[in-house]
């Protein structure tokens, strides 16, 4: 029998005053005053409150486009996922074939891949000049491209590619969880196996792909990168917002950023509702575990592996055209389908050049800071979570600290450029921008939730009763710290550490909007080279990146395996 | 003396009471339960006593010192858990140790320590096992082994035997009161098994919806139960339907049942229980029931038929239905009867008992 109650295995009072107090600074200066002053900013004129600046951008037929584009590409992008991604997971996690893991593991790769990175990629695989086109086009003996990677479909196209593994991991996750016994139990009152699917399983899978669904959404929302690259006539929100920011047209920018702001929030809040209802599935996980059903007919197996090797070929075929383009001579690769002459010029160069081999020690030790920290604080604000107190703030907490996780990176640079960009009433005279700590600031708030979720669910998974078996013996909270919890929970936290370095390693979105000489990241170093037409140097800087976060995920993963 | 008391404790969750108003004193050296069935507020009770969570109002006194609201490392309570809740990251030895470590011990007395308490739980050299490679008999001794460590002031159990098998169950219960006497302990005891409560306790408190009904040593709660859920819920009984005809002063009062319509009779031993013409129960094990074939000279006999066998290995149960009154009576030998016979049945005056509802 166990009851849901927060023991009172007690804190000394003061470490939980000190827990509050490093919780409640990082919140107000990270979360709730750039955010708040964005808003009041984007209400006012000459110090005037006013609708004006809302009236104003809503007349301008661009920005009214935008939003109504944003929308539908989000859309679209979430149904094609859930197209992708949830028949993938059923079939990778109901039957068995040869290679099923390789695929399996495959099949989430796009979620580790910078989107800046893969959309350099996608450029020299499928672009206007990428290779598939010249082979197309040599092929035909077209005198044009056959294509031009360019609009919606495009957009589109690289929107499935690296958004659907939120369908396919989640949907998984969720199939997992289903007791396997529920399906048998309908299949034995009678339901056939369409009817256990519709009626059994998809009805406890809801949760998990409405979440899905809203990830997806949120992301695709967020997407900047590729709209920029090859978006082409298609404008999007997060577009405009920076271009407004370029053009110097500070009020528009802001004020869209509250537009944009409010759809992703509006997502969160739905994510979060629905992220309480999973419950249930995990409550009845008391049962057998589900046996793969093996694919026995030899020509079954046969398409599946070919469907496999296929699918995995799409997914590999980015990367491994950037890694071949990073051996390319630049200049001497103009009309044939390949490069025809490999130089490693290009890594020397990057790694040589004083000014190239700087942008990996900034977004190494950069993306290790924020990390870090957001390691720390993780644990502050799990355990508070874990506490006592009363269930509305609890939700208000993690509310408020998904929200910045929820907010494009677009909108969280906007939102410190306009409250740290000048004497505020919390820093006084210290200015932030324009200063070595912006970036980290920045990663750690885009990323320390993916930190903070870790901790917290590895410390769901801590049975209760052991931190209490730990006080009724005697220790007191930091040797049940010590001893206990963190032993237990730190596999998924340094996993959980390791993700949300990864991803700040790559961060281009916020980057772009705030860094200085001396913070330049790899992410502004490939965007420059791009700009340059030095396609090589580019796709180096690309490999290297994706080296290290190969490692580092090789490493989390080993973590994830120590912990089961 | 009283060692543990508690006193006018109550507890409520989100509004709904979990224990209320609940005072129970232990006296030193005692093994006192709690017995009652799930969600009871036996747990909640005993988590309140560790210090696991803070009564709303009321007080805990231990060796006359207020502990209400001490935190659960200062209380020196050795506790057994149901899952056991041992740390799966530390070996045997280091779970032992535990809470030696905790007290800053010198190491060559925790090796000492908890090398004897595992001795004591018949667990010797099991010391570098890692705990999930025990068998669940193993580990619920590896559990007690942790709790006695640290020579508990008082020891608690949440029914630390619900996840082992029958056989298990009962070995380990034996062993269990043998140590706590060996080592001259005071124990309380949550549990919602009847049988397991009356083997090993001196002194029972059963309890009901965050309540304590009554509390005794087992013999007395079986023999006497001063309400009807406790009748109820301490092994089988008959619970008869009866209006009181006689009036309240007459020492024998005379009953009618509802069903069947029969007379019964029974001394009265307080007479405020039972006022006239307002229905009342009357109780008796079935094991008190006497079965005859031909009608006994004697009260309280009825006329009835066998309307059910149950065979249960050493003893038989046997449904008879009296004129529409539903009787169990359990027997050692069925006695040649068969389903269908007439048969008379008599409930001894002694035996009955006036429980109101």
């Amino acid at each position: 029998m166990s009851y849901n109650t927060s023991s009172r295995l007690s804190f000394t009072r003061s470490p939980r005053l000190f827990l509050f107090l490093i919780t409640g600074v990082v919140l107000l200066y990270g979360v709730i005053y750039p955010n708040l002053e964005v808003v009041v900013t984007s209400l006012q004129r000459d110090h005037q409150w006013t609708l004006a600046n809302y009236r104003e951008a809503l007349s301008q037929s661009a920005v009214l486009e935008s939003v109504l584009t944003s929308l539908g590409v989000s859309t679209l992008t979430v149904l094609f996922c859930a197209l992708v991604g949830i028949p993938l997971a059923f079939l990778f996690e109901r039957y068995s074939f040869p290679a099923r893991r390789l695929f399996a593991v495959l099949a989430a790769l796009p979620l580790v891949l910078p989107p800046l990175v893969g959309t350099v990629a996608f450029i020299f695989l499928c672009g206007e000049s990428g290779i598939l086109s010249r082979l197309v086009q040599s092929a035909l003996r077209l005198e044009t491209p056959p294509w031009s990677l360019r609009g919606w479909t495009a957009l589109l196209l690289f929107h499935t590619y690296t958004m659907y593994p939120f369908f396919y991991v989640l949907t998984g996750a969720g199939l997992r969880r289903i007791d396997a016994g529920l399906a048998e139990a309908g299949r034995s009152l009678g339901a056939g196996s369409v009817q256990v699917l519709f009626r059994v399983v998809l009805p406890q899978l809801t949760p998990s792909i409405v979440a899905a669904g809203l990830l997806t959404f949120m992301t695709s929302m967020a997407s900047f990168s590729a709209p920029l690259l090859f978006g082409g006539s298609v404008r999007v929100l997060t577009l405009e917002i920076f271009t407004a920011r370029q053009r110097g047209d500070l009020e528009l920018a802001l004020t869209e950023t509250v537009i944009l702001a409010a759809f992703s929030l509006g997502a969160l809040i739905f994510f979060q509702r629905y992220e309480g209802t999973r419950r249930f599935a995990a409550a009845a996980m008391k049962g057998t575990g589900r046996r793969l059903k093996p694919i026995t007919s030899g020509k079954a197996r046969a398409a599946a592996v070919v469907c496999g090797v296929l699918f995995a070929t799409l997914l590999v075929l980015p990367v491994a055209t950037l890694i071949l383009v990073s051996f390319a001579q630049d200049g001497r690769w103009t009309t044939q389908t390949l490069p025809p002459a490999y130089t490693l010029a290009n890594y020397a160069r990057i790694l040589t050049e004083k000014d190239a081999s700087e942008v990996f020690v900034n977004s190494l030790s950069m993306s290790a800071i924020a990390a870090l920290a957001a390691l720390l604080w993780s644990f502050c604000v799990a355990t508070l979570a874990r506490g006592k107190g009363s269930r509305v703030w609890k939700r208000l907490l993690s509310l408020l600290v998904l929200v910045p996780w929820a907010l494009p990176g677009t909108v969280v640079a906007v939102a410190l450029a306009e409250a740290y960009g000048k004497p505020s009433p919390l820093l006084r005279s210290y200015v932030l921008i324009g200063t070595f700590w912006i970036l980290p600031v920045v990663y750690f708030l885009r990323f320390m939730p993916l930190v903070v979720r870790a901790v917290q669910a590895s410390m769901e998974q801590l049975d209760p009763a052991l931190e209490e078996a730990a006080g009724s013996l005697g220790a007191r909270w930091w040797r049940r710290f010590r001893r206990v919890t963190l032993p237990l929970v730190w596999p998924g936290a340094a996993a959980g550490t390791l993700l949300a370095f990864v991803i700040a390693l790559g961060e281009y979105v916020a980057s772009v909007l705030l860094f200085v000489p001396s913070n330049r990241p790899v992410s502004i170093a490939i965007a420059s080279e791009l700009r340059d037409f030095n396609l090589g140097a580019a796709a180096a800087y690309g490999v290297v990146l994706m080296g290290i976060i190969a490692v580092s995920m090789i490493v989390a993963a080993r973590f994830e395996r120590w912990r089961s | 003396m009283t060692l543990l008391s508690l006193k006018n404790i109550s507890r409520r969750f989100d509004s709904t009471p979990a224990v209320a108003d609940v005072s129970v004193d232990v006296e030193r050296g005692e093994f006192f339960g709690l017995l009652g069935p799930s969600g009871c507020g036996k747990t909640t009770t005993l988590r309140m006593i560790a210090g696991l969570e803070t009564p709303d109002s009321g007080t805990i006194e231990f060796d006359s010192n207020d502990i209400t609201n001490l935190s659960p490392e200062r209380r020196g309570f050795g506790m057994v858990f149901q899952n056991y809740a041992l740390f799966p990251h530390l070996n045997v030895f280091e779970n032992v140790a535990f809470g030696l470590r905790a007290r800053h011990k010198p190491r060559a007395q925790i090796t000492q320590q908890v090398t004897s308490a595992l001795e004591l739980v018949q667990l010797p050299n099991y010391e570098k096992r890692r705990v999930d490679e025990l068998s669940g008999g193993q580990q619920q001794r590896v559990a007690i082994a942790r709790a006695i460590a640290i020579e508990p002031a008082l020891l608690l159990f949440d029914e630390p035997l619900s996840n082992l098998d029958v056989t298990l169950r009962e070995e380990t219960r034996g062993e269990l009161r043998e140590l706590v006497n060996r080592l001259g302990l005071t124990a309380v005891y949550v549990t919602h098994d009847q049988e397991e409560a009356f083997a090993l306790c001196d002194r029972i408190s059963v309890m009901m919806s965050g309540r304590i009904l009554q509390t005794g040593k087992p013999r007395e709660l079986y023999e006497h139960p001063v309400q009807l859920s406790v009748a109820r819920f301490l092994g089988r009984n008959n619970l008869i339907r009866v209006v009181r005809l006689s009036s309240s002063k007459s020492a024998v009062g005379e009953f009618k049942t509802l069903e069947g319509d029969h007379k019964l009779h029974l001394p009265i031993r307080n007479d405020d229980l039972a006022p006239m013409n307002k229905p009342c129960f009357l109780a008796i094990r079935p094991e008190h029931l006497l079965i005859t074939r031909t009608n006994v000279r004697s009260e309280n006999v009825l006329p009835a038929r066998v309307r059910e066998f149950n065979f249960a290995g050493a003893t038989t149960s046997i449904k008879l239905d009296a004129n529409g009154l539903q009787l169990e009576s359990l027997v050692l030998e069925p006695d040649s009867l068969a389903i269908g016979d007439s048969c008379f049945v008599t409930l001894p005056p002694e035996r009955l008992l006036l429980l109101n509802e």
